[in-house]
């Protein structure tokens, strides 16, 4: 499926409205096993990729995904900020060549890997985004297949970030960046698959 | 080819107060440092650390960092830049202290690497 202009707007803008509606939730997540701010970092950069987009009148898919990693990569204050960054930067230009939406968020994910090192079972972002891209392969992504990818997280041992740090009591909590990967995907299903 | 250093804190206090710890056995050595978020809030912030690479005189920069996602912007700041940075995964006092005064004292870039090399920690 394609990934047009306008559809990656209202993504983007559904993404928003999700992080702004779980901030606490998030930054409750992250108080856990990190320094409690996943919520109110990812409510200030994607207020700033909103306000950005909202400027666009004539989206195209390319400069869309380029403005959510601008505003993400200057607004975002933790380690996310570089995450989602890296991921929309490898999406806008991975854009340029195709709009097919699993080769974009494989991009996507290929950008995360790069800049955090991080793999499948580290318990971060990547173990939501793996799976999506698998399920994006065979046009397969639902909501119950993103719950079940963000729940995975709970018993594993965080290997990557902050969460690192505190070792075996990482064990049985949710990882903050694969949750709000979750809505991020959410979205994408809500205006982009459905 | 002149060698200076870039630190990068996620507290503004601290990105200053290692600036201060060493600049004092390195005065001649450009030292640029970045530390919080724009607000002054903890974090990173891609302009301040920007700005802390830009405005280092020096033609090739050693960077220090205390966590994580200080290095994930310095990668992303690195990435844009055309200067020849490298961020080192070392203590972040003691590396960002070792590589000020080895520069201060005239070193080679072998000799630094190699002091550094056992202050890996990360």
């Amino acid at each position: 499926m394609e990934l047009t202009g306008d559809k990656a707007k209202a993504w983007l803008l559904n993404f928003e409205a999700k992080i702004q509606e779980h901030k606490a939730y998030l930054s409750d997540l992250d108080q856990a096993i990190g320094d409690g701010d996943h919520g109110s970092n990812m409510a200030r950069g994607t207020e700033a990729v909103k306000v950005n987009l909202e400027k666009i009148a004539e989206p195209e898919t390319a400069e869309v995904l380029k403005q959510a990693a601008m505003a993400l990569i200057s607004k975002v204050g933790g380690a996310s900020g570089p995450l989602y960054g890296s991921a929309f930067m490898q999406m806008a230009k991975t854009a340029k060549e195709t709009t097919d939406i699993h080769e974009l968020i494989e991009a996507g994910l290929e950008g995360i890997k790069h800049r955090g090192k991080a793999d499948v079972g580290d318990k971060t972002m990547v173990d939501t985004w793996a799976p999506v891209v698998e399920a994006l392969a065979k046009d397969a992504l639902t909501n119950e297949a993103i719950t079940q990818a963000v729940d995975a997280t709970k018993p594993l041992k965080a290997k990557k970030g902050r969460a690192s740090y505190v070792g075996e009591r990482s064990i049985g909590a949710l990882d903050p960046g694969a949750v709000s990967s979750g809505y991020l995907f959410t979205a994408l299903v809500e205006e982009v698959l459905q | 080819m002149t060698m200076g250093v870039v630190i990068a804190s996620h507290v503004d206090k601290i990105a200053e107060g290692v600036y201060q710890l060493i600049k004092e056995s390195a005065p001649d050595v450009s030292i640029t440092y970045a530390g919080g978020t724009d607000d002054g809030d903890v974090g990173s912030s891609y302009e301040l650390i920007e700005a802390a690479i830009n405005n280092n005189e020096a033609d090739e920069l050693y960077c220090f960092y205390d966590l994580g996602s200080a290095k994930m912007t310095l990668d992303m700041v690195s990435d844009m830049s055309d200067k020849p940075i490298t961020i080192f995964d070392a203590a972040f006092i003691e590396g960002a202290y070792t590589a000020s005064v080895l520069i201060q004292g005239g070193y080679k870039k072998e000799e630094i690497d190699a002091q550094l090399a056992p202050l890996k920690i990360k």
